[in-house]
């Protein structure tokens, strides 16, 4: 099978599988329990920074909190 | 901030104007902090949001470590934070700086964080950066002794799973360069106390899965929460940290929340908690020991009834007991392994605007 032929063969194929792409399967008007304030990891910037810090303070382990920003202070 | 985005049903919006005011408390271990904090958010025309934090912990320590080789002493750490948000598209970009000092410790930081959403606002995919450096101070020294840089790398990716479920994994990598140690800590060689050494340089990477349902098929306008984090570092310490939480409204205008949450990490490498060898480091720094924490806590919001359309005001209150129990820490008053427990409280008043 000549190059061309396989470029062409991998082209058709690709062109099918759009057909066949995941579409979103949840749609916006069924978000309305997602958007609940008991659905989200955070809720209050403050009283999440206290506790981060006092696990940074005492635990060897840091980071990966979910939160952007850093720069603890913690000596 | 991913996890609130990823709920959006359309393009990503500025986040919401607000103020928080916090008195927060730690009480255990013979460490006592205690402060006020301040938050106030504001968008400018819809096309920025600048945010302004200041947060104050006045600290009375009379730890283990200070009452076993040094006197108990009082200082104050105030903290500075600001930040800016934009929305472009379906991209919320933040900038922040912040600014922590305290007697004899500065800290400065720039952080730049993205968040991007993507599969018809099912997907939130996040990136973001920080670079800090700290001046070391110690008592006594006229001027600074040292400095520390600090190099934070994060990734995470927000996912909508069903009209009930979410789920987020995030990664960062933190690497450390400089004095990563305190002046005032003792070491014990041989059962004497010597200034502890640690390595210069330290790189910490970990990884965190978080998962939310909407439980209200079973228990009327609930949440659960799952978390686990692992991180694993260059000196040798891998930490396990597994948070199980519940969120309920009661009535119109209670909402309680409780956690459960475990955290155990193993030691340095170079940790001893009375080394029997003369080695190039060495630290008995509990917070590299190998321990357990163990914590519960419960929180109560009260949303005030009968404001205006778009207004809202809660008052919530938060307390947390946490149990620490080390495996390698000897307390030297009594040689028995050592063990606290502390009390964490929270009294906040968040408004939205």
């Amino acid at each position: 099978m000549s190059k061309s032929i396989q470029l062409l063969a991998l082209a058709a194929t690709l062109t099918l599988l759009q057909g066949c792409a995941i579409q979103p399967w949840v749609k916006p008007y069924e978000r309305e329990k997602l958007s609940d304030p008991i659905m989200q990891f955070s809720r209050a910037a403050l009283a999440d920074k206290h506790r981060e810090h006092i696990h940074n303070v005492r635990e060897g382990a840091r980071g990966a909190t979910g939160v952007q920003g850093g720069g603890c202070g913690c000596n | 901030m991913a996890g609130s985005a990823a709920t959006q049903a359309s393009a990503a919006t500025l986040p919401e104007d607000k103020a928080e005011a916090i008195y927060h408390i730690y009480d255990g271990g013979g460490v006592k902090a205690t402060g006020p904090a301040l938050l106030v958010r504001k968008s400018l025309a819809d096309r920025v949001s600048l945010s302004a934090q200041y947060y104050v912990d006045a600290v009375s320590n009379a730890s283990i470590d200070v009452v076993t080789t040094a006197s108990p002493f009082k200082e104050t750490r105030t903290a500075w934070d600001f930040s800016a948000d934009t929305v472009v598209r379906d991209t919320t970009l933040s900038l922040g700086i912040s600014r922590s000092s305290e007697p004899d410790y500065i800290a400065q930081a720039i952080s730049l964080d993205a968040a991007h959403e993507v599969f018809g606002g099912m997907s939130t995919v996040s990136m973001g950066f920080t670079r800090a450096r700290d001046q070391v101070g110690q008592k006594g020294v006229v001027g600074w002794i040292d400095t520390a840089s600090h190099w934070q790398y994060r990734a995470g990716l927000t996912q909508i799973l069903s009209p009930t479920w979410l789920m987020s994994a995030n990664f960062e990598a933190i690497s450390d360069s400089g004095y990563l140690g305190s002046p005032y800590r003792a070491a014990r060689v041989f059962g004497a106390a010597v200034p502890e050494r640690n390595p210069r340089t330290r790189t910490g990477r970990a990884v965190k899965l978080r998962s939310i349902n909407d439980t209200g098929a079973l228990v009327s306008r609930s949440s659960l929460r799952v978390e686990y984090r692992y991180y694993w570092d260059t000196w040798d310490i891998q930490a396990h940290t597994y948070e199980i939480g519940g969120a309920k409204y009661l009535g119109q205008s209670f909402l309680l929340d409780v956690s459960l949450r475990g955290y155990s990490q193993g030691k340095a490498l170079f940790y001893s908690d009375n080394a029997q060898s003369e080695t190039l480091y060495v630290s008995r720094n509990r917070q590299l020991s190998t321990f357990r924490s163990t914590s519960v806590s419960a929180k109560l919001s009260y949303t005030w009834p009968g404001l205006p359309a778009g207004y809202d005001l809660k008052v919530t209150g938060v307390y947390e007991l946490k149990q620490f129990r080390f495996s390698d820490f000897t307390d030297l008053r009594n040689n028995t392994p050592y063990s606290y427990n502390a009390n964490v409280v929270q009294l906040y008043v968040s408004a939205t605007f």
